[in-house]
């Protein structure tokens, strides 16, 4: 288990490696520097600011000195907001989008789980069919169409929770919570339900049910563990999901996010500050990805001893 | 996998082949028609399809027909989705997002079966240490966020219609390349395939007659699958200003005007909303029913 941890860890460096050097050079590769979108400035000017964020120095130079600053967590000054270092800007909108971020994932996980276990207690009845059609639909219903719904039913029509904000007012985390957590549920659903059908198929199961346990004990105290190791597997992916559909709940909502800061930056092509959210998105993702694998294995002995041959 | 029957080389191979690409077909067609939610996405699509190719002689409007007098009004008898704040009518502006909304859906989606298909039948077939670069390299892109570099990459370099193309069908080749190579690594080991080796058929006659028609069935399960994740991904990047620019128009474009307006011309954000949810629902649909038809070992996930 510790040795593979330290491998998956070990495999994780190239690829936070591969992520920064490809972001480094798209950024540097676009067209027009950070500076000439702003009103024509003089050449003087132009060359003393280059000189001041190191832009006159060699490509590989530039390179070599984001990544020792980038080891110790320096991320560079913002482009667009002077005096201030992409990292501070990361560490204030963190709070926020973490939070958004765990919220989503109970509603995510408590409304999912059980409709998909659920379903799977009586497959092909109208307990399955009504739950399952449910999640379809939240399948189909994108963040930024659900959100601005729910805005316009529960926000603007019923009156019953704000429409915008983070904090301000009891009740305004609830539509954001919502908003995020829908698509996931719905996915959660279905491999809950598609675990739970394989599990309950067993040789086990039949054993506990033919000593005369019930059925509600068979499923949770012998089908939950098995049955929701497809959704701990899914728990790394729909992470890196949740922090892309930061971007579009954050800007329906006004949160003062990650996610904001994020395409605000694309926007003002604020080039260092692109490339450090980038770089730390992505280093979040791998390692959720690796917390997740890590887990599916810890509940699943078989795997260990499988080898790597997966499709 | 439905057994097949080892081919003879000689005689008839024509009139043989045909034989029992049509029973295979005809199996999961059989199996698709019973499934009456996969039906109704097809036939939606279809029409959908239909009315995207015609739009420019059934629109009732013409795409930059303003009417400012009118600006926005609710549906009625002249406009059936009602008109935006330029009094453009919205059922127009729907027929021809859609146009756009689908090609991306479409080109991408293609651009992802060819690499992804490429790949991974080439690993699954040599096999070996080829195999094991080819895959390792899948599993490091994997672990790459691509919707941030989506993001990225149209910020980089401008909001260009090719490079969204591009952008997406890049990202979503990887699990086409795994699904495909663990096929092609399964059928290899067939007896079947076995057989045709001994029987001295050239191998390009193998991966005719026997790789390509078996891994078939998977390949189009999953592609029916990605449209709709594709066209997600569009209308995402267009909701946030970062995909098709105007004056073209997508339905991911037309949520986030709706979206602005929405407190006092609701129509605008249902219309078009209610348009993409039906279109993703019934390809959705039609994915599973597919593959539930066409291949059972996976339909339980």
């Amino acid at each position: 288990m510790f040795r593979f941890a330290f491998m998956r860890l070990l495999q994780a460096i190239p690829v936070i490696l591969v992520v920064i050097s490809i972001t480094f050079l798209l950024v540097h590769s676009a067209p027009g520097g950070p500076f000439s979108a702003d009103k024509a400035v003089p050449p003087e000017v132009l060359k003393a600011l280059e000189t001041q964020y190191n832009l006159d120095q060699p490509l590989w130079q530039q390179y070599i000195s984001y990544l020792g600053d980038v080891l110790h967590g320096d991320f560079g000054p913002s482009f667009k907001y002077p005096g201030r270092t992409v990292s501070e800007l990361i560490a204030s909108g963190l709070p926020a989008t973490a939070e958004l971020a765990v919220y989503a994932m109970l509603v995510a996980l408590i409304i999912g789980a059980s409709a998909g276990v659920f379903a799977a207690a009586r497959p092909n009845s109208m307990q399955d069919y009504i739950p399952m059609s449910a999640a379809m639909l939240g399948i189909c219903m994108p963040s930024f169409l659900l959100g601005p719904l729910l805005v316009l039913i529960f926000g603007i029509n019923l009156e019953w929770v704000p429409v915008s904000g983070w904090g301000d007012a009891p009740g305004d985390k609830i539509l954001p919570a919502i908003t995020l957590g829908t698509g996931y549920a719905a996915y959660i659903a279905r491999l809950s339900r598609g675990g739970m059908l394989e599990i309950l198929s067993q040789d086990y199961i039949r054993t506990a049910r033919a000593k005369g346990l019930s059925e509600p004990l068979v499923i949770a105290k012998h089908a939950l563990r098995g049955g929701l190791i497809p959704v701990v597997a899914f728990l790394g992916p729909a992470f890196a999901g949740l922090v892309g559909g930061s971007f579009v709940v954050e800007t329906i909502y006004q949160i003062p996010g990650l996610g904001r800061f994020y395409v605000q930056a694309a926007f003002n092509r604020d080039y260092t500050m692109i490339l450090g959210t980038t770089i730390f998105f992505a280093t979040l993702i791998i390692l959720f990805n690796l917390i997740s694998d890590m887990l599916t294995i810890w509940l699943n002995p078989k795997l260990r001893q499988q080898g790597q041959g997966d499709n | 996998m439905n057994s097949i029957p080892e081919s003879r080389p000689q005689a008839g191979q024509e009139q043989e082949q045909e034989e029992r690409g049509s029973s295979l077909w005809h199996d999961a067609w059989i199996k698709l028609r019973k499934n009456r939610l996969a039906i109704c996405g097809l036939v939606i699509l279809l029409l959908l399809c239909l009315v995207s190719l015609l739009t420019p002689w059934i629109a009732p409007y013409g795409y930059e027909e303003q009417n400012l007098l009118l600006g926005a009004s609710a549906p009625s008898a002249q406009h059936w989705l009602g008109t935006d704040i330029f009094g453009r009518d919205m059922l127009t502006r729907i027929m021809y997002g859609g146009r756009v909304s689908l090609t991306v859906g479409l080109i991408a989606t293609a651009v992802a079966l060819i690499i992804g298909v490429l790949w991974g039948a080439t690993a699954g077939f040599i096999g070996g240490r080829v195999d094991a670069v080819m895959m390792r390299l899948v599993d490091i892109l994997y672990a790459l966020p691509f919707m941030i570099f989506i993001v990225l990459l149209m910020v980089v370099f401008g909001r260009n219609i090719f490079l969204l193309f591009f952008a997406i069908g890049a990202v979503e080749w990887l699990t086409m390349a795994r699904i495909v190579r663990g096929q092609v690594m399964n059928l290899r080991k067939q007896e079947f395939v076995e057989a045709a080796y001994s029987l001295g058929l050239s191998q390009w006659t193998i991966i005719r007659r026997h790789i390509i028609p078996n891994t078939l069935g998977p390949v189009i399960v999953y592609t029916t699958l990605t449209i709709p994740s594709v066209m997600l991904l569009e209308a995402f990047l267009s909701f946030l200003g970062l995909g098709i620019q105007p004056p073209q128009s997508s339905w991911g474009l037309l949520i986030s005007y709706g979206v602005e307006t929405m407190e006092e011309f609701p129509w605008l954000l249902i219309f078009p909303g209610l348009t993409l949810s039906l279109t993703l629902f019934a390809l959705n649909f039609l994915g599973d029913g597919l593959r539930d038809a066409l291949d059972p070992r996976t339909s339980k996930d």
